[in-house]
């Protein structure tokens, strides 16, 4: 249910106006009516007043002579007025001497008494005027007139009048409906006109509308101006807003495309340098042997020793130049998507590193790997690296526990590279994939501090993260999402293409 | 000079070449070898002009190790006028080169390359490399009959 306040402004208006004048009309009709009323009552008054005087004075001889007759037939001349029902003369003793009774016989009604002083009295019952009225003759009471007339045609006048009083009242109303809906137009469509617009505008959020001018000077065209001026405002901030935005992308587009080209000229750059150390090195190298082919009889123990620590040097930075190398490739080149079985490139990872680490007691624990679009090569890349890890730290172990799997990490699929190795102090974790970065020592463990350098930028380029939860001496685990991991790890798939990779 | 020249190594970096030379010398050929220092030089050599404008015609290298990046004339342009030429398309050319770059082996075996060999970047296996290739191609491999030289490609341009 709608309350006043809430109606719309035109309902408000028609509302406002038919009360008003529906209130105005209604006191006018009253005042109208209860003057009618009286005056009317005061001519009935009146007139039955000189009947009684009338039939009064024609009835004196009557009274004097004591003759009914006589009264009665001054009585019978109150027929020629039919609201009246009775009509009686009374003695003053105020014994009946003669009656009228319009509609039937009956006896007489004891006379009411007149008021001492009074020539007259008179009173209204619900239906009735009753009048009794002193006869005098030669200033002396001779008898009484008791007039009784029904109000009927009071009621009757009076219920003509209220129809009137209704129709004019309804024909005012619908006028002042009329009228009401002509100054509606002018008053309160601008309003309803600007309500719209507003809403359109807040709705839509479209700043380039406009309320329509009324062409008035009232407080509503004022209302319809500010609001106008107020909307281009906000389009002009917010075309501002706009160009801002638009220069901030191309700034912002801009400043990438340049941090690309710097990112790709360094990438060249690590490419040119690592590719062109390799040279001299290997220069170091050759001349190292030509001396212990063509001098080595010459040097004593102390010299070799010097010349194993030069070989030892050159077979390190050969090591990290090769690293850096598959590095800066990484960097260089766009993964090549295809399907691929994680599970089968884990199993020729593993093949290769079991070879390499022949003669330990390593217990390799593979478990169901699913089928994803990644670069085969890059992944088998990732594969090597984390599991060349585990096994190096995992050294000191007998026998070393070496897991690979897959699990959920936050509903995410991920993969995991579990081992019981040295594992690190976590408060260092941040420096696990940067570049040249080491957690051990080199004389404990050999690395260039590349390799997860470099599975890490491999993981990012198929849109994945790597991170690591490792405790001192209880062994690392590695976890990494690809992109495609979560779309495309169909279980039935994964169990299948596992099965055939391990029997194929 | 001597005309039965075995291999024309063409090698900017004179250590390079030391090293190449010192492992060639295990098979017994390091005086049949004759060193290029620029693409030009080895061009000159190839088709007898300027300081070898004297050597005999006869006697044509049985295989050219050819690094790509050289001074003036570079590998890849070496390579395309040899297999351009009537004279010296028959010629073995094995490109040794440190460059692994994917378009460069594209490149030469379009110009139709023998072998592409990349220098390994340790120095045993350089050298085991070095010995395996002066075994292969003069020993293994069966030259191209001296005719052949004369005759010229089946089909000019190629």
């Amino acid at each position: 249910m709608l309350k006043l306040r809430d109606y719309s402004i035109t309902k408000k208006l028609t509302w406002m106006n038919m009360l008003v004048s529906g209130a105005a009309l209604l006191l006018a009709c009253a005042a109208f009516v209860v003057y009618e009323l009286t005056t009317f009552r005061a001519a009935m008054l009146r007139n039955l007043s000189t009947q009684a005087q009338i039939v009064g004075a024609n009835s004196v001889s009557a009274l004097l002579f004591h003759d009914p007759q006589a009264a009665e037939n001054t009585l019978s001349a109150l027929r020629a007025a039919p609201a009246i029902l009775f009509g009686g003369v009374y003695a003053k003793d105020g014994r009946p001497l003669a009656m009228y009774w319009r509609d039937r016989g009956g006896p007489a009604l004891p006379l009411p008494a007149i008021p001492a002083g009074q020539m007259e009295t008179h009173w209204f019952t619900d239906q009735e005027l009753i009048l009794v009225r002193s006869i005098l003759f030669q200033d002396k009471l001779t008898g009484m007139v008791y007039i009784r007339s029904d109000l009927r045609e009071m009621t009757n006048r009076l219920t003509r009048y209220a129809s009137i009083v209704a129709g004019v009242f309804l024909v005012s109303l619908f006028a002042a409906l009329l009228v009401s809906s002509i100054f509606r137009r002018i008053a309160a469509q601008p309003i309803v006109r600007l309500a719209e617009i507003a809403r359109i505008v807040s709705r839509e959020k479209k700043y380039s509308v406009r309320a329509p001018a009324t062409g008035n000077r009232d407080e509503i065209a004022v209302l319809i101006d500010a609001f106008n001026e107020m909307l281009a405002q906000i389009q002009a901030r917010d075309g501002a807003l706009e160009t801002a935005r638009v220069e901030l992308e191309e700034r912002v587009q801009q400043r990438t495309a340049e941090l690309e080209a710097m990112n790709k000229e360094l990438e060249a750059f690590t490419y040119s340098v690592a590719h062109d150390l390799r040279a001299p090195l290997r220069h170091i190298q050759g001349f190292s042997d030509a001396l212990v082919e063509d001098y080595g009889p010459r040097l004593d123990a102390a010299g070799k020793g010097i010349l194993q620590e030069i070989a030892d040097s050159t077979q390190f930075m050969g090591r990290l130049i090769g690293d850096l190398l598959a590095l800066a490739h990484v960097g260089r080149q766009e993964p090549q998507l295809q399907l691929a079985g994680l599970h089968s490139l884990a199993q020729e990872v593993l093949r290769d590193l079991k070879h390499e680490t022949d003669g330990r007691n390593i217990e390799w624990r593979v478990g169901g790997l699913p089928f994803v679009d990644c670069d085969p090569g890059l992944m088998k890349q990732v594969f090597y690296n984390l599991l060349s890890n585990a096994a190096k730290y995992t050294r000191p172990r007998n026998p070393a526990i070496i897991e690979i799997g897959s699990t959920s990490v936050n509903g995410r699929g991920a993969i995991f590279v579990r081992d019981n190795g040295v594992g690190f102090n976590m408060k260092y974790s941040d420096k696990l994939f940067g570049v040249f970065q080491r957690l051990h020592r080199r004389e404990d463990f050999e690395g260039t501090g590349v390799g997860l350098a470099t599975v890490q930028r491999i993981i990012h380029k198929h849109g994945g993260q790597i991170w690591a939860e490792a405790e001192i001496e209880k062994g690392a685990t590695f976890f990494f999402t690809l992109e495609t991991l979560e779309t495309k790890a169909p279980q039935e798939e994964t169990r299948t293409f596992a099965l055939k990779g391990e029997h194929g | 000079m001597n005309d039965a020249v075995e291999i024309l190594l063409v090698e900017d970096d004179p250590r390079d070449v030391q090293l190449t030379l010192r492992a060639l010398q295990a098979e017994n050929v390091q005086n049949q070898i004759e060193v290029a220092r620029d693409g030009e030089e080895a061009l000159d050599f190839l088709f007898r002009r300027g300081i070898h404008s004297g050597r005999s015609p006869d006697h044509p290298p049985k295989l050219v190790l050819l690094d790509l990046k050289l001074p003036k004339v570079d590998g890849l342009q070496v390579l395309k006028e040899i297999k351009a030429s009537p004279e010296c398309h028959a010629i073995p050319v094995v490109i040794l080169t440190s460059s692994g770059e994917q378009r460069d082996l594209v490149e030469s075996y379009k110009l139709g390359v023998n072998s592409y060999i990349q220098k390994p970047v340790d120095i045993a296996q350089f050298r085991q490399t070095i010995k395996t290739l002066g075994l292969y191609w003069l020993v293994v491999n069966r030259p191209p009959p001296n005719k052949t030289f004369h005759e010229g490609p089946r089909e000019p341009g190629l």
